[in-house]
C-alpha cells in the first residue's frame, strides 16, 4: 500500500520483520554504523561491543522464556556456565588435566548450546509444575546448586582458584584470536572477533524474531497473559514450557561459550547468583518481550561501566582509590541497582518502551498531542 | 551418639538463625504478597549496624543489638516505603526483580563498610560452653535458640491476642476488605517490613556472631533461609519454622556426615544441601508442605 505504511491487508504483511519503510531505512543505517564501527573504533571499544553483543544472545534467551513465554527464571547464570564449560570441554584444548576436544568453533558453539538446551529441556518438566515465585526459588536453587557442581568437576573446569581456558575460536587452521591478514589487509584479534560475534548475533536475533512472530511465540505469549487460557485454546502447557526453557537454555549455552573468549579464561565462581540478576536487569532494563530490547539492554549495561568511568574523574566524591567513599566499581553497582528499581517503577517497558513512545510521538508528528 | 547431638545442637543454632529470617519473608509475604530478595542485605546491614555500634561506637553489646534492629526496621520501613509502595497491583514478578534492584543498592555500600576484613559484633558468648555427656552446648547457640523461641513466641502471641495482630491477619486475607474494616493497610505494610527488618538484624548478629565474625559472606546465610520459607510454603507463619528447622538440621547433619559417608558429593556440600532440598520439596508439594495451594479460577 503506496503512501498508507500503517495499513496492512495481509497477515503476512502485519507480521513481516521489517514492515514499514522506516523500519527499513533504519536497519540500512545500523548496518552502516556497525561497519563503520568495526574500521574506526579503538581495539578495547570493538571488545566491548563484542561483549555486548555475546550478553545480547543471552538476554534474548532470558527474554523468550521470561518476556515472552512469562517463566521467571533467575537460573540463567548456570545455563551460561553450561554453556561456557560445554564449550571449553568441545572447542578448548586438551590438558592432562583437562577434557577438550579442539573442535573448530562452527560445532562446539552449536554444541554448547545444544548442551545446555538439552539441560534446560530435562529441567522444564519439574518447573512445568510450579508458577511464579515458586519457579524463581526453584531456578535460583540451580544457580547454586550450578555452582557446586563447576567447583567440584574439576575435570572440565579446572576447579576454583585454577579455571580454565575457554574454547578455541578455530575455523579451518584460521584463528580468530590473533591478529591476521586476509587479502593484503591487518585484521586485528578484535575486529575478528567483533564480526564473529555480531554473524552469529544477527543469526540468533532473525531466529529468535521469527520464533515470536510464529505460532510458537503466540503460544508463549498466550502461556504468558493467562496459561489456563491457554490451556482452554488447546495450547499444550507441558510442551510450551519446556520448549521455552529449552531454547533459552540454548541462547545462553552459546552465549555463555563465546562470553569467555573474549577475556580468555573462565573462573568457576564466574556464574553466580549475581550474573543472574544482571541478566535479569538487562531484561528489564532493554524491555520485556521484545527482541529490539534486548539488544539495547545488553548494549547499556555492557557499556554502563565504561560511561562510569568516563565519569570517575569528573564527579569530586567519586575516588578510583579505595580510600574514597565509593570506587567507581561500587557506584556501577548501585547505579546498576538503582537502574532496575527506576525503571520498573517509572518505564515498565524498558528502552525499548521509552523507543516506541519517541516512534509514535514523531510518527504522528505534527499531531503527537 | 555424641556427634549426632552434637550436630544437632548445630542444626538448632542454624534453624533458629533460618526461623528469625524465614518470619521475615513470611510477614512481609503474607501482608503484600511480596517475596523480598532485598531481604538477606537488610540483615547484613543489620549486622553490620550492631557491629558499628558495638565495637566502633563501644555500646553496650545488648544496645547495640536493639539499635542494630531499630537501624534494620528502619532501613525496611524505608525501602518499602519508597520503592515498593508505587509498586503495588503489579505483577508479583515485577516486584520480585525490583527487590533484586534494592538488594544491589543496598549491598554494595554495606560490602564496602565492611571491606575485606572480617569484623566482630562484640557479642560476649565467645568459646564458653557446658559439657552435658561430652557434648559441648555453647552458650552461643544457647543464645540463639533460646532468643529464636522467644522471639516466635512472642510473634504468634502478637498475631494471636493483639488487634495489631488481627489487623494484620485481616490484611493478609483481603487488603481491599481489611481497607474497608477501618484497618490502615499502608502502616500493616510498614509494620510488616519494619518487623522483618529487625528480626534479620538480629538474625545477622547470630550469623556473624563469635567464630563466624562478619565478613561479605554473611549474605549467603540469608540468602539460604528462601529454602527454609519454599520448604514451609510462602504463606505460612507454622511453616516458615518448621521450614527453617528442617533446612538447619539436614545442613548441619550433612556437613556432620557427608565427608565420611558420601565424600563423592564433593567438599562443602552441606553449604548446597538447602537447595538440594528445595528442589526435592517443590517436585512432591509445588507449593510447600504448608503453603496454600494455589486455587485456579478460569
Amino acid at each position: 500500500m503506496r503512501g498508507r505504511p500503517a495499513l496492512f491487508t495481509r497477515y503476512e504483511a502485519d507480521s513481516a520483520m521489517l514492515p514499514t519503510t522506516t523500519q527499513r531505512v533504519w536497519l540500512g543505517i545500523g548496518l552502516v554504523a556497525v561497519v563503520g564501527a568495526a574500521i574506526w573504533l579503538p581495539r578495547d571499544w570493538l571488545i566491548l561491543i563484542a561483549t555486548a553483543f555475546i550478553a545480547s544472545i543471552g538476554v534474548i534467551g532470558l527474554n523468550l522464556v521470561t518476556g515472552y513465554a512469562g517463566q521467571v527464571s533467575l537460573g540463567h547464570a548456570f545455563f551460561l556456565g553450561v554453556g561456557a564449560y560445554a564449550g571449553a570441554a568441545f572447542g578448548g584444548e586438551a590438558t592432562e588435566k583437562l577434557i577438550g576436544m579442539g573442535l573448530d568453533v562452527i560445532w562446539w558453539v552449536p554444541l554448547a548450546g545444544i548442551t545446555a538446551g538439552l539441560i534446560g529441556a530435562a529441567i522444564a518438566p519439574i518447573a512445568v509444575r510450579l508458577r511464579g515465585l515458586y519457579l524463581a526459588f526453584l531456578t535460583l536453587g540451580l544457580v547454586f546448586l550450578g555452582e557446586h557442581i563447576f567447583r567440584e568437576w574439576d575435570s572440565v573446569t579446572g576447579g576454583p582458584g585454577i579455571g580454565r581456558k575457554p574454547g578455541v575460536l578455530r575455523l579451518a587452521g584460521w584463528r580468530f584470536d590473533l591478529d591476521g591478514e586476509i587479502a593484503g589487509y591487518a585484521i586485528t584479534r578484535e575486529q575478528q572477533i567483533y564480526w564473529l560475534t555480531l554473524i552469529i548475533l544477527v543469526i540468533m536475533a532473525f531466529a529468535a524474531k521469527n520464533i515470536v512472530r510464529s505460532r510458537i511465540g503466540r503460544a508463549f505469549a498466550a502461556v504468558r497473559d493467562r496459561d489456563i487460557a491457554a490451556e482452554v485454546m488447546g495450547i499444550d502447557l507441558t510442551r510450551y514450557k519446556v520448549l521455552a526453557f529449552g531454547v533459552s537454555s540454548f541462547y545462553a549455552g552459546v552465549a555463555g561459550a563465546l562470553l569467555f573468549t573474549v577475556t580468555g579464561f573462565v573462573n568457576t565462581n564466574s556464574f553466580n547468583l549475581l550474573l543472574s540478576f544482571t541478566y535479569i536487569a538487562m531484561v528489564v532494563i532493554g524491555g520485556a518481550a521484545s527482541i529490539t530490547g534486548s539488544i539495547m539492554g545488553a548494549a547499556f549495561l555492557t557499556l554502563l561501566p565504561r560511561i562510569i568511568d568516563g565519569l570517575g574523574g569528573a564527579v569530586p566524591f567519586l575516588e578510583v582509590s579505595s580510600t574514597g567513599l565509593l570506587s567507581t566499581s561500587q557506584l556501577e553497582r548501585i547505579v546498576f541497582g538503582a537502574l532496575i528499581i527506576g525503571f520498573l517503577i517509572f518505564e515498565p517497558n524498558g528502552l525499548n518502551g521509552i523507543w516506541m513512545r519517541l516512534r509514535n510521538y514523531w510518527k504522528a508528528w505534527p499531531f503527537s498531542y | 551418639m555424641t556427634t549426632f547431638l552434637q550436630a544437632t545442637i548445630a542444626g538448632l543454632s542454624l534453624a533458629s538463625i533460618y526461623a528469625l529470617l524465614a518470619l521475615g519473608f513470611v510477614i512481609i509475604y503474607k501482608a503484600m504478597q511480596v517475596v523480598s530478595f532485598a531481604h538477606p542485605a537488610v540483615m547484613l546491614f543489620g549486622a553490620y549496624m550492631v557491629s558499628w555500634f558495638a565495637v566502633d561506637l563501644g555500646m553496650g553489646f545488648i544496645l547495640s543489638v536493639v539499635l542494630g534492629a531499630v537501624a534494620a526496621a528502619s532501613l525496611g520501613w524505608l525501602s518499602e516505603r519508597v520503592t515498593i509502595r508505587p509498586m503495588i497491583g503489579k505483577p508479583l514478578f515485577a516486584i520480585a526483580i525490583l527487590t533484586i534492584g534494592l538488594d544491589i543498592v543496598i549491598r554494595t555500600p554495606i560490602n564496602n563498610l565492611i571491606g575485606l576484613d572480617i569484623r566482630t559484633v562484640g557479642s560476649p558468648w565467645g568459646f564458653n560452653a557446658w559439657n552435658i555427656n561430652g557434648v559441648t552446648v555453647p552458650y552461643r547457640s544457647v543464645a540463639m535458640i533460646a532468643t529464636a523461641l522467644v522471639i516466635t513466641v512472642l510473634l504468634f502471641l502478637f498475631f494471636r491476642y493483639t488487634r495489631v495482630g488481627l489487623a494484620m491477619r485481616a490484611t493478609a486475607i483481603d487488603q481491599e476488605v481489611a481497607l474497608a474494616q477501618g484497618i490502615n493497610v499502608g502502616r500493616i505494610f510498614s509494620l510488616a517490613w519494619m518487623m522483618a527488618g529487625a528480626m534479620a538484624a538480629v538474625a545477622g548478629m547470630f550469623a556473624a556472631s563469635d567464630l563466624a565474625g562478619l565478613s561479605q559472606s554473611t549474605y549467603i546465610v540469608g540468602i539460604k533461609a528462601l529454602p527454609a520459607i519454599v520448604v514451609g510454603g510462602l504463606d505460612s507463619i507454622n511453616g516458615a519454622v518448621i521450614g527453617a528447622l528442617v533446612i538447619g538440621l539436614i545442613e548441619a547433619y550433612t556437613a556432620t556426615y557427608q565427608s565420611s559417608y558420601a565424600p563423592w558429593l564433593g567438599g562443602n556440600f552441606s553449604q548446597v544441601v538447602p537447595y538440594v532440598v528445595l528442589l526435592a520439596v517443590l517436585l512432591i508439594r509445588p507449593y510447600g508442605l504448608f503453603g496454600s495451594p494455589e486455587i485456579e479460577r478460569v
